[in-house]
């Protein structure tokens, strides 16, 4: 029933990513006269931005679940793109959504047995080690700088969500050395299909490499990662597909952390963007879980792609200094 | 690993799990009070509210210069001030995976699971080295 009621629920959609984009100009134009007073340099009040930033980030929430991605990679260049914080706030704020989130669904995905602790922990170490070298670099350099390599990145991840093949229970004949010392393996209950598989994982030492490059990049841009560490878990070493999801976002709850202590003690944590982002983010995300059911996932997904193709090519563009 | 050593192991996720769970929301908590504190204006701020739309779009060393806000662990001495009282919350939420992994640690050790009592040990001086401002902080 509800399936039917949403079927042809494209345009609503649609409509919730126009809103989206939308939002900041419109709650900036509403409270511009009333702000004049104030002596705002744009004529606007404070509180509209925060405001905005609460709306806009209650929307991405809901759109995040259904897409199957975190956060902060929708975050980080909308909020850069589209409202008037320097990039060095919005990547201490994007932070801090991608670690709330983890830390929220952290502990249930342990005790569900989705998330590994002993496939998380060594890839973990590697990726919040790198993390804090991403953060230091990222604060060091230009905002121009930045904006063109978020603005490729984005673009990449973009690339990434559109040709990355996912496989539900990857086969993995024989762990590797390092695997089988750490014993980075498990029997993971599927509650959906009732099915009970062994998992193993191989390549580690490739996959501890890759997650060293990632933490960088959560680190400088201020991006949660779980765009990158599932295909890395899932495809490159092997681990089932609810495994890789849920010990991805288990493993943000580490690397986030480090990177988040760089940004709060360069100063660059403003409570005016983090807190409203949060707790947005954190609302919309429950009705986005709750619509996962009956949402068609799959346009989401391609609005959410549209939506970062976009954000992607605004960022290099203001980079390149051609849309400021 | 033997059985017994599993059924530490899994008794470590589950533990790791119900500290982790305390901690995110006793941060949270406290986040969300003290930005209620803020806004209302029942604690004055270090940087007035209006005046944010001024310096937010400024590089965070413009911001810093401009408002006297310190880096490190500085903040510590401005707490009865509503904006900085936030970064208590954020310091939490951001410090809550510490105590899970020290509660994890006597689990690993006490199965002789040495490459496990390693990482967490590696992971600990990780995040302590990132709260401690040393590369983060400016003095």
């Amino acid at each position: 029933m509800f399936v039917h009621r949403y079927s042809g629920g494209g345009a609503l959609w649609v409509l919730l990513l126009a809103l989206l984009l939308a939002a900041p100009q419109a709650f900036a134009g509403e409270a511009a006269a009333a702000a004049q007073a104030a002596g705002a340099p744009d004529g606007t009040a404070w509180w509209v931005w925060p405001l905005g930033l609460f709306v806009v980030c209650f929307l991405l929430g809901i759109v995040a679940v259904p897409a199957g991605v975190g956060g902060g990679v929708l975050f980080v260049p909308i909020v850069g793109g589209f409202f008037p914080f320097h990039l060095d706030f919005v990547r201490g704020a994007g932070l801090l959504v991608a670690l709330a989130g983890a830390l929220s669904a952290g502990p249930e995905l342990l005790r569900a047995g989705y998330a590994n602790l002993r496939l998380a922990l060594p890839l973990a170490l590697v990726a919040s080690a790198s993390s804090i070298v991403g953060a230091v670099i990222g604060l060091a350099m230009p905002a121009r700088v930045v904006n063109l390599a978020l603005g490729s990145v984005i673009l990449g991840i973009t690339a990434l969500m559109l040709m990355a093949r996912k496989s539900e229970w990857p086969v993995v004949e024989r762990p590797d050395r390092l695997a089988q010392a750490l014993a980075m393996h498990g029997i993971f209950r599927d509650a959906a299909s009732g099915r009970e598989v062994a998992w193993q994982v191989h390549r580690t030492p490739l996959g501890l490499f890759l997650f060293l490059l990632i933490g960088v990049l959560a680190g400088m841009f201020g991006l949660g990662a779980g765009w990158a560490n599932v295909p890395v878990l899932n495809l490159v070493m092997g681990a089932p597909l609810k495994v890789s999801a849920a010990t991805s976002g288990f493993i943000l709850s580490l690397v986030d952390s480090s990177a988040a202590w760089v940004y709060l003690n360069r100063g660059a944590v403003l409570a005016i963007i983090a807190v409203p982002s949060v707790v947005g983010m954190m609302l919309g995300a429950q009705i986005g879980a709750r619509l996962l059911k009956v949402v068609p996932a799959a346009l989401v997904r391609k609005l959410v792609i549209g939506l970062l193709l976009f954000a992607g090519l605004r960022a290099l563009l203001k980079g390149l200094q051609i849309w400021n | 690993m033997t059985d017994a050593q599993k059924t530490r192991v899994d008794a470590a996720q589950q533990r790791y799990a119900q500290w982790l769970a305390v901690g995110s929301r006793f941060g949270l908590a406290v986040l969300v009070a003290s930005f209620a504190a803020y806004v209302a204006g029942w604690i004055a701020p270090l940087v007035p509210l209006d005046q944010l739309p001024t310096l937010w779009n400024q590089p965070v060393a413009q911001y810093l210069k401009t408002t006297g806000q310190p880096t490190g662990w500085g903040w510590l001495a401005l707490l009865h001030r509503g904006d900085v009282l936030n970064l208590v919350g954020i310091a939490l939420l951001a410090s809550c995976s510490l105590p899970c992994l020290l509660a994890v640690l006597p689990l690993y050790a006490r199965a002789r699971d040495r490459a496990f009592v390693a990482i967490c040990a590696l992971e600990v001086v990780v995040l302590v080295f990132a709260a401690s401002g040393i590369i983060g902080g400016g003095h």
